[in-house]
């Protein structure tokens, strides 16, 4: 990014009239856009395009076969009114604020433990990062196996300890949780990315608080928590944006079920667009949903002063 | 000095201290590796188990003599071969356009100068944060229109238009490049493309390795993309095929089975991740710093 006259450059404006670099910096300028078209040409055909045309649907009714109709507003006044789109809109709602904090605060103690200087670390690394790697499908049924209400593993070892287990997936009231605490088994992704922010926390801070006499809580509260903000700050709006976007786990291991208690608003997207080919009402929800996504990135980005610490303020104080 | 440390008992020293904390760590990274591998182990103890063991109160932890032959029942009896040459077809293509394509574009936003670059390059970060759902439709109707559902075009083609993400840290990484070895090269003649090929390639493969993995990764695992394209048995991914084994009456019900099935298809990731590491890690640190 830094302005860089290469050597070639000098010695051509040497040996050529004034207007050259004009034209020199033309060409770049081309060969640039050249580089940068596969980006351009991505977000055109596969981002801003489809935004625009899914906006436009929205307004319309649209099944594939016969051509759009427009319907104005309708699909949102339908949507509204809509109970099943409300209980989507609440589970996801419910997942997103139970499961997101609750990944956060995992994963930043998680991270905290594996900074440890310990022999073997990084065995302990890979084993909580495993889970983020092996995930998708066949992970689903994996869990759909381990809530098992009789024979799977998670109430074979809640009666050891004399708990009578819940039928999680089969119960309404439990199996929201259930999904919650699949994602919480995958926390290693966040530990990871919280890992490598303290490790880029300047080791002499430590020092210098413990000549002060800091204790370890203190240490943490006053050097760890706020440099630590914007990796914090990255990993919420990762964790909203895709809490928000649930697919895989609640389709495999529930189906949106029971009576519709893990219906999260993928899941009744996927069913008007894939099922019901409803195009129009289908692009109404993901409008939804994309709206919902603006309005808490942009609280999460307005209320970042107040939490996240820069690096430029540490200098100036 | 030396009296006053030795009449503390150990655990109040700061070396015993120290240990304390040390074992206090070990201890619950322990149980909680034991939490993250238990589900594993139950995939496999399953797996292993004849149809008559697996639905056993209490339940039985290792079967003996372990059933291998499940492994071989499961993935003959649904033509699991295809489903992983389809796989690796699509995961073979799309390493290759993320490959070309994004550090083609990532070197054009760390290297050249063009009024707008900054703007593209926030465009670019900024698809990050929008959610898949609100380009699903318009994007599928437009591959229906090319005629390419239940093809693997769709889950192709879009990779070799860059993604996000993997611009984002090549451009990090080109940034800190030496300019100097462009230079040389500028003066021998070379454009931009030519540099880019040969030079700038073959200094980013550590990162290029990083890019590798991940997409391999996020690639294979990828279950929503190849559900809605793929109507077609016979072009099934493992994913999506795996998932219509739940309710399919050759495995089905047959939760041995199922989990043998399921065993397999976490392998390729798995010894992937134990081989190249590295550059997870690698790019964990690199996005997470920067970040």
């Amino acid at each position: 990014m830094q302005a860089h006259p290469p050597v070639g450059s000098a010695i051509v404006s040497d040996t050529v009239p004034a207007q050259r670099p004009i034209r020199r910096w033309n060409r770049e300028a081309l060969h640039a856009y050249v580089f940068m078209s596969p980006a351009i040409l991505g977000i055109l055909i596969f981002t801003l395009g489809p935004v625009i045309a899914s906006l436009f649907l929205s307004f319309t009714e649209y099944n594939i076969i016969t051509d759009p109709q427009w319907v104005g507003l309708a699909n949102y006044t339908e949507l509204f009114q809509e109970r099943l789109f409300w209980q989507a809109f609440r589970v996801s709602a419910i997942y997103s604020v139970v499961s997101v904090p609750l990944n956060l605060g995992f994963a930043l103690g998680l991270a905290v433990l594996l900074n440890h200087k310990m022999r073997g670390m990084m065995i302990f690394r890979s084993v909580y990062y495993l889970p983020t790697v092996i995930s998708g499908v066949g992970v689903a049924m994996l869990w759909r196996w381990l809530f098992n209400s009789e024979f799977g593993l998670i109430n074979v070892l809640l009666a050891k300890v004399g708990i009578s287990g819940p039928a999680w997936l089969l119960d309404e009231q439990w199996a929201l949780s259930a999904l919650i605490i699949t994602s919480m088994w995958s926390v290693g992704g966040t530990t990871l990315i919280f890992l490598a922010g303290l490790q880029g926390i300047p080791q002499e801070l430590y020092e210098a608080a413990e000549i002060d006499g800091a204790g370890r809580w203190s240490q943490f509260r006053s050097i760890t928590l706020p440099l630590l903000s914007n990796v914090t700050f990255f990993n919420l709006v990762l964790g909203i944006i895709g809490a928000l976007q649930v697919f895989t786990d609640a389709f495999v291991i529930t189906r949106g079920g029971p009576n519709q208690a893990t219906l999260f608003l993928a899941v009744y997207l996927y069913q008007h667009a894939f099922l019901y080919l409803n195009m129009g009402y289908a692009s109404a929800i993901a409008w939804f949903m994309f709206l919902l996504v603006m309005v808490l990135t942009l609280l999460v980005f307005k209320s970042s002063p107040l939490w996240v610490f820069y690096e430029s303020e540490r200098k100036g104080n | 000095m030396a009296s006053q440390v030795s009449t503390l008992p150990f655990w109040r020293t700061r070396r015993g201290q120290e240990r304390m904390i040390t074992a206090a760590i070990f201890t619950t990274l322990c149980v909680g590796g034991a939490v993250v591998l238990l589900p594993f182990f139950w995939m496999l103890s399953t797996a292993l188990k004849p149809a008559e063991q697996v639905y056993l109160s209490p339940p039985v932890w290792v079967p003996i003599p372990p059933q291998f032959i499940n492994f071989w029942t499961a993935l003959t009896r649904v033509p699991f071969y295809l489903y992983a040459f389809n796989t690796s077809i699509i995961v073979v293509f799309v390493m290759i356009g993320t490959l070309l394509s994004c550090s083609f574009a990532a070197y054009g936003f760390a290297r050249l100068k063009a009024p707008g670059k900054d703007l593209i390059f926030m465009l670019v970060l900024g698809t990050l944060m929008l959610p898949g759902a609100v380009t699903l439709v318009p994007t599928y109707l437009m591959f229906n229109s090319f005629g390419w559902v239940n093809t693997f075009l769709p889950l192709i083609v879009p990779s070799f238009f860059g993604s996000a993400f993997n611009i984002f840290l090549l451009r990090q990484f080109y940034q800190t490049l030496p300019v100097e070895l462009e230079d040389a090269a500028k003066i021998d003649g070379a454009n931009p493309y030519r540099i880019w090929w040969s030079i700038m390639l073959p200094l980013s493969q550590p990162v290029l390795a990083t890019v590798a993995v991940f997409t391999f990764v996020s690639t294979y695992n990828d279950f929503f993309t190849p559900l809605i394209y793929l109507s077609d048995e016979s072009k099934y991914t493992i994913a999506v095929a795996l998932s219509f084994f739940q309710g399919s009456p050759r495995i089905g019900p047959q939760m041995h089975l199922l989990m043998a099935a399921v065993t397999v298809s976490l392998l390729p990731p798995l010894i992937l991740f134990i081989g190249a590491q590295r550059f997870f890690v690698r790019g964990i640190v690199m996005s997470g710093i920067k970040g």
